[in-house]
């Protein structure tokens, strides 16, 4: 894989930012967006923008069929088919649909969902909402100083009770890579469907529905290389003839009355109410392919060199100390430390000065932080277009951090 | 780099008027306030006489700006009536900070006066 022609790819890494080369390494927040998907983009907007299914006109139906074959793609990027996948506004949303469509109707008072307290606050909170609201007991796996699950911990937990573990496969913040297939396995034994967040997983390390087993899986493009505002959920279809409706109104139906109820469409369009993003999906459909063409092992090879680079190099530098796995083999592309006596605004700051972008705060995982001991971190996480000069400069600009704060 | 002046640094490394009221101090109120954002932490104590801030302390964990702004802000309103301290704005911190602060580091430039005010709402 030739990296400095991948970075040719991606217009926004030729920024400066206070004159210094842009070295971006927030990609676990958000990722850049290549030529190709740009193009693919505007190609829609300037010849074929148009409402999808409903007109008769040429627009209309080159539209449709952009947006179906754009499913498809999506579908088949996580190994799902076309009538598997359903858009959506980002991994969020597509929990939420799974919460109150799915788990709303088929969890009762009493009952158990499972999930851990390494979740991004996108998987946590709306079964908060839920247990509150039905009843529903929630029960959280710990995990280790490390940053690891704990799996007796979650055998424990794991009970008949449980009809729904809700789980993470690549942690945002510590960049563990949890044995998903193993739980699925486990939570089958009780009986419980199981809901992976693959928001920070199926770009990096690559996922595979048949493989996972899982019932319910969710992605977002815009951490993939895609556009914002599209995502994609993976619904088994067992479980979609569970689900009730969720956002209501034009396109989720196929018959409306005035005096009696209306009919549901059929097929995955059920949940996909209103006009839906029709160019973020063709746009999500072409950072797919730019992934396939790469090919997920090189990704993931590239990826777990920098990061096995970058622990060693931050390594060097003391008082800092990473959190999560040491071992690369269980650890994505995200690299998260704590300064002694430097805040990470702090730290972000700084780096920020020297045109090296990374994300400070709670990374929307606070339960996890508090877990650890700590308020906040910083954080560096790596695609496709970093490279090791990426990480030195990195390095650099921590020992800059050193002689403003420390 | 600019937002790390030397000035702001000082007070960070060596934050004037810190420590703790305990409850026992007589005459003292203190209020707490938690930037959750990113895990800022202040607290502060004020002794007022006959409107005015007699005394004032404080002591807080966070990062290099609410630790500075905390610090500056303890100088501005030593002697100060509470009316014209309840009366501050935000504006007014970050031009004493004199600095640019980004909006994602509005509420480290202000999280001190917000303690302060949150404080002296206590004293009405």
């Amino acid at each position: 894989m030739n990296i400095l022609k991948i970075k040719e790819d991606f217009p926004i890494l030729k920024r400066k930012i206070q004159g210094k080369r842009l070295v971006y390494l927030d990609n676990a927040a958000t990722s850049q967006r290549p030529r190709q998907v740009l193009d693919k983009i505007r190609e829609f907007d300037e010849k074929h923008n148009a409402n999808v299914h409903r007109g008769i006109h040429q627009l209309s139906e080159e539209a449709s069929e952009m947006y179906e074959e754009a499913r498809k793609v999506v579908a088949g990027f996580v190994g799902a088919r076309e009538d598997e996948m359903i858009f959506v506004r980002n991994a969020t949303e597509g929990i939420n649909l799974v919460a109150w469509a799915w788990a709303f109707r088929n969890i009762k008072k009493g009952e158990e969902i499972l999930t851990t307290v390494m979740e991004h606050h996108a998987n946590l909170v709306p079964w908060q909402q839920l247990a509150k609201s039905k009843g529903i007991k929630l029960q959280i796996v710990d995990v280790d100083d490390e940053g690891r699950l704990d799996m007796k911990d979650l055998e424990r937990k794991l009970s008949k009770k449980t009809k729904l573990a809700a789980v993470v496969h690549v942690s945002n913040t510590v960049g563990t890579i949890n044995p998903v297939e193993r739980i699925v396995k486990m939570a089958k034994k009780v009986g419980a469907r199981v809901l992976v967040d693959a928001a920070q997983s199926a770009q990096h390390v690559g996922v595979d529905v048949r493989k996972l087993k899982c019932d319910f899986l969710v992605i977002t493009g815009h951490k993939m290389l895609g556009p914002m505002g599209i995502g994609g959920v993976y619904i088994k279809k067992e479980r979609q003839v569970e689900m009730e409706v969720f956002l209501t109104g034009g396109g989720m139906i196929s018959e409306v009355y005035k005096d009696r109820p209306a009919v549901w469409a059929k097929g995955v369009e059920k949940w996909e109410a209103g006009t839906p993003n029709v160019s973020g999906a063709i746009g999500l459909a072409e950072a797919v392919r730019y992934h396939q063409r790469l090919g997920m092992d090189k990704i993931r090879e590239h990826e777990k060199e920098l990061t096995r680079y970058s622990l060693d190099r931050l390594g060097e530098i003391n008082g800092l100390k990473v959190i999560g796995p040491k071992d690369v083999e269980i650890r994505g592309g995200a690299v998260t430390w704590v300064m002694e006596g430097i805040h990470a605004h702090d730290v972000a700051q700084v780096l920020d000065n020297e045109g090296v972008a990374v994300r400070s705060g709670h990374h929307c995982t606070m339960p996890l932080h508090e877990r650890l001991g700590i308020t906040a971190s910083t954080r560096a996480s790596f695609y496709v277009y970093n490279t090791k000069e990426d990480v030195d400069r990195l390095v650099e600009g921590l020992e800059k951090v050193k002689k403003v704060l420390g | 780099m600019d937002i790390y002046r030397e000035e702001i640094l000082d007070h960070f490394k060596k934050p004037r008027n810190w420590g703790l009221v305990t409850t026992a101090s007589k005459g003292w109120v203190k209020a707490k306030e938690v930037n959750g954002s990113c895990g800022d932490v202040m607290e502060m104590g004020l002794r007022v006489k006959k409107g005015r801030i007699e005394e004032v302390k404080f002591q807080g964990e966070g990062c290099a700006i609410s630790m500075a702004a905390g610090s500056m802000l303890t100088e501005m309103i030593k002697g100060k009536k509470i009316k014209e301290v309840e009366k501050m704005s935000d504006k007014e911190m970050i031009d004493r900070l004199g600095i640019k602060i980004s909006s994602g580091r509005k509420k480290c430039a202000t999280l001190g006066l917000e303690v302060c005010q949150k404080l002296l709402k206590k004293l009405i």
